[in-house]
């Protein structure tokens, strides 16, 4: 019984001592994707606004969903997720409108930016980088594809050296632009065909792949990729033979915000943070490390013309970006998306 | 009455434990089974069945005997591997037993992950096996070892072998010597033995290893995620995307459900096996006459069945 | 007789091979984790300079450190209940109920655990931090513990604990003096699975931590490089990894050797 009275003891005072460490930190806590910012951006923000702040990773926009829907977004402060999240984020009431006066940085914005769809006057989100979603492929290997269906009906030499990604929304969409439908659509004939078109393609993918596509390419493993722009950029820093295009029938466009969590309990520091992501000197800091677009004008028109020559894909204008459809949230029509992605991954 | 009491002492803190941080938690996530998901990913309170109804759709069936498929073959495989292997440690000198067992369970305490890493290395089309087998012009063009259901047993066997082994192994080294030597003496050939003998006897250990590979496989996500390129769905999978990509909660409360449903049962099957084994081993000792007499008449007993 | 030693040398080559299938995939990265090109296929010669960059970088030793503590105490927490709840288990008349709920925890699916934890201690308000994950991994170690030592005590004589209280030993003597030094095998294996497990369980991990870096553990670190690219560090990582859990593992066996002769 002794044993069992000082084990609970102990434990408690385990507990009590954790808990006491975290809730004694004021930080700030920003969640983004791993190798998304300079990774010493956080520690010079710290040095020059002298607020103390912390970095928290997530893989996917998925993951740091489910884990702020569940904790309601208690502990973090600063988000980095995708724009139809952004949507989904603020109709669940779990993050705080944007105080634009405490973020003056916003005037080195196209004025594009600020007419985005899903968050229309950036009144809950704040854009970090834009771009496209298309083909990256290995120059030196094959012609330049022009077509959504040089992805998904490849020829022969191509047959197991093509990927694509695997997050439902995208995956979805390649389906949808070859067949030239809407990459939101929720007509139920059409979700059903490119559920089709997706299964026949999936005979001659090597894999699905969100994040090391580039390795592939680089390897040689892989010929053809379906691809986030920005993330092409990686793979052509090692091979400039690997290179960027959007196919004929149009692609979609993709934000990744910056977004306040509704429990913040330092709303202020956060809206300095983002003010201080949006400044020019740190976008092109950005610009240079990740090698993204972003929205931030005043960053992108001081990039040095060598980095847009290497990176052509860096010097697409804001119009040419907002040509292409942006997604949205698709409310109960997921429900759709998700059984049609399960049948693909799941078909032999 | 007083043990009875200790028992419940004993027990009282670990239970205590799991009521808090298993059940109630999830008995919670289960009751969302009945509910809806709202339209942005939250839940709608209204009472129905209908993710009952959406769960026996063909896909997700389709998916669970896939899951059943690879679960199945990683945990067959493996116990072709660790069998021998272990009747092997079991043979040779006491004294190396240990040390040999030792190696066995060294790479399994290495991290998962790691370990699942390694196999992309190898395998991949422009991995350590393909060049390997290029550079001595076995091939000539590489072959497509990863992302494909051999990447994913692959995985799974090497991952949990080390554990098999060892229940393997602990079974066999309970065994009698002299039960095989009677089997032997009475002329029965090697093979004869070891399939009426030795096999039964080790039943348990074989099955305590079956379920342990076969239960962390067919829950498993990361293996299938990593080693199969996201070409093969398993239950895993299906529930982690039901969570997360579709934060549909309350259907994927109710695939958890039914496949927690189905391992149970596996479970308890696994434990009448290791049972029936408990009490044939019980009648071996109290008859006491030595093993012998128990082998020849059971020898005896299913030479007249075979017969 | 020809057929014993020929099966005998089928045996030992099978041996063998499961030895080789089991340490290649562990050697090669080990190798390539010295390789200066970075790149898995190509040997470029020998280089440290992975290893210099891994220990430069403070959030892996962060998250290295993090991994240890929660390791650690859940691995104490869930020897010690688990360990209480089979000695208490194997006495008591079989039920399967009992069962059922100790089976649980190993067949949950961790997203599912890691949900229900989660929106759990949001519910009761509970500040989340490395105390959480330790709290969540007991879960399924007191299940994995508990299943070990009750193989152990299967074989369990237990009139040697009637005839020590008959002697006048106390419970507590007993229990230290006769049942523990005859379970401590079964407990330290147990203890060693809980170990491993925690150390290597990151899903219901990264949904139990607190935010920030503060307890970001080991594996997710691992699972985001992994996901992320193939970088030489995963190498030289899981050499290190290895090595401390070998160590780890062979100075344990040790001390089982001292203990139990």
């Amino acid at each position: 019984m002794k044993l069992l009275k000082s084990l609970g003891a102990t434990a408690l005072m385990l507990s009590a001592s954790f808990s006491a460490q975290t809730t004694w930190a004021d930080k700030l806590v920003i969640s983004n994707w791993d190798g998304y910012m300079p990774a010493d951006m956080v520690e010079r923000f710290k040095k020059e606004t002298g607020i103390d702040a912390e970095v928290a990773l997530h893989a996917t926009n998925e993951e740091i969903m489910g884990k702020v829907v569940a904790s309601k977004g208690k502990g973090y402060d600063v988000l980095f997720v995708s724009s139809p999240f952004v949507e989904v984020l603020n109709k669940l009431d779990l993050i705080a409108k944007l105080d634009h006066k405490l973020i003056p940085n916003t005037k080195n914005l196209y004025s594009q930016a600020n007419e985005l769809n899903y968050d229309k006057g950036n009144k809950v989100s704040m854009p970090y980088a834009w771009g496209t979603t298309g083909l990256c492929y290995r120059a030196d290997l094959m012609d330049e594809p022009t077509s959504w269906n040089d992805l998904l009906k490849p020829n022969d030499a191509l047959k197991g050296k093509v990927t694509m990604l695997s997050t439902d929304r995208w995956l979805m969409a390649a389906g949808f632009l070859s067949l030239g439908y809407s990459v939101n659509s929720t007509n139920p004939s059409e979700i059903a065909e490119a559920k089709q078109v997706l299964k026949s393609a999936k005979k001659s993918i090597l894999a699905y792949d969100d994040a090391t596509f580039y390795a592939k390419l680089v390897s040689g493993e892989a010929t053809m990729t379906h691809a986030w722009d920005g993330w092409c950029n990686y793979g052509t820093a090692e091979n400039p033979n690997i290179k960027y295009v959007i196919p004929k029938e149009g692609t979609d466009m993709y934000v990744d915000s910056m977004v306040i969590t509704k429990n913040s309990k330092m709303k202020k520091e956060a809206h300095a943070f983002i003010n201080y992501v949006l400044s020019k000197e740190i976008g092109v800091w950005i610009v240079n490390n990740v090698m993204y677009k972003t929205p931030n004008e005043a960053a992108m028109s001081s990039i040095d013309p060598a980095m847009m020559k290497a990176y052509p894909n860096l010097a697409m204008s804001p119009d040419e970006i907002l040509k292409q459809e942006q997604l949205r949230d698709l409310g109960k029509t997921q429900k759709a998306y998700t059984k049609a992605v399960t049948e693909i991954l799941a078909s032999n | 009455m007083r043990s009875s009491s200790r028992n419940m002492l004993l027990i009282a803190p670990g239970l205590g434990w799991l009521a808090l941080f298993m059940v109630i938690p999830c008995v919670l996530i289960f009751m969302l089974s009945f509910f809806e998901r709202g339209m942005y990913g939250g839940v709608d309170y209204n009472f129905n069945l209908e993710n009952f109804v959406r769960a026996m759709d063909p896909i997700y069936l389709g998916i669970l005997l896939d899951s059943i498929y690879i679960a199945g073959t990683a945990t067959i495989v493996a116990i072709l591997l660790a069998y021998p292997a272990a009747y092997a440690i079991s043979l040779s000198p006491r004294k190396k037993q240990t040390t040999y067992l030792f190696f066995i369970m060294l790479p399994f305490w290495s991290n998962y992950l790691i370990r699942t890493y390694a196999w992309i290395v190898l395998l991949n089309r422009e991995g350590l096996i393909n060049n390997g087998l290029e550079s001595i012009g076995v091939i000539s063009e590489p072959l497509n070892l990863l992302y494909n259901e051999f990447a994913v047993i692959t995985g799974l066997v090497y991952n949990y072998l080390p554990f098999v082994v060892l229940a393997i192994y602990s079974s066999i080294s309970k065994l009698n010597p002299e039960v095989r030597e009677a089997s032997e003496d009475l002329g029965a050939p090697a093979w004869k033995t070891f399939l009426r003998v030795t096999l039964p006897l080790t039943a348990p250990g074989v099955a305590a290893g079956a379920v342990f590979v076969f239960v962390l496989s067919i829950g498993n996500f990361i293996t299938p995620d990593l080693l199969g390129g996201g070409r093969l769905q398993m239950v895993g999978n299906l529930i982690y995307d039901q969570f997360l990509s579709a934060r549909d909660w309350p259907f994927g409360a109710t695939l958890s459900f039914i496949l927690i449903g189905i391992m149970m049962m596996l479970l308890f099957a696994q434990a009448v096996i290791v049972n029936r084994g408990q009490i044939e081993k019980h009648e071996a000792k109290e008859e006491d006459v030595s093993s012998m007499n128990f082998s020849r008449q059971s020898l005896n007993e299913k030479e007249k069945s075979y017969a | 007789m020809p057929s014993f030693s020929l099966s005998n040398l089928y045996l030992n080559s099978h041996l063998k091979v499961v030895y080789f299938f089991l340490y290649m995939p562990i050697i090669v990265l080990m190798v390539l984790s010295f390789n200066k090109a970075g790149l898995p296929t190509v040997w470029s010669g020998f280089s440290v300079e992975w290893y210099g960059k891994l220990l430069d970088n403070e959030s892996i030793l962060n998250a290295a450190w993090n991994t240890l503590i929660v390791a650690v105490i859940s691995t104490i927490l869930s020897s010690i209940l688990g360990t209480l709840l089979a000695l208490g288990i194997e006495r008591m008349k079989v039920n399967s109920g009992l069962d059922a709920l100790l089976f649980a925890p190993m067949i949950i699916p961790d997203i599912v655990l890691a949900i229900a934890l989660l929106s759990f201690f949001t519910m009761l308000d509970f500040t989340l931090g490395l105390h959480s994950i330790v709290l969540s991994h007991v879960v399924f170690n007191i299940a994995f513990v508990c299943a070990v030592v009750r193989t152990r005590l299967k074989n369990f004589d237990y009139s040697v604990i009637e005839a020590s209280e008959d002697l006048g030993a106390g419970s507590f003597t007993t229990f230290r003096r006769v049942t523990l030094p005859i379970i401590f095998p079964g407990v330290l294996a147990g203890s060693l699975l809980a170990f491993t497990l925690s150390v290597d369980e990151f899903i219901i991990a990264f949904f139990t931590a607190g935010a920030g870096s503060s307890s970001t553990t080991l594996p997710m670190q691992i699972y985001s490089m992994i996901r992320f690219g193939v970088t030489p560090e995963i190498n030289a990582m899981a050499t290190i990894v290895m090595l401390v859990s070998f160590t780890m593992v062979f100075l344990s066996q040790r001390i089982n050797k001292g203990i139990t002769q």
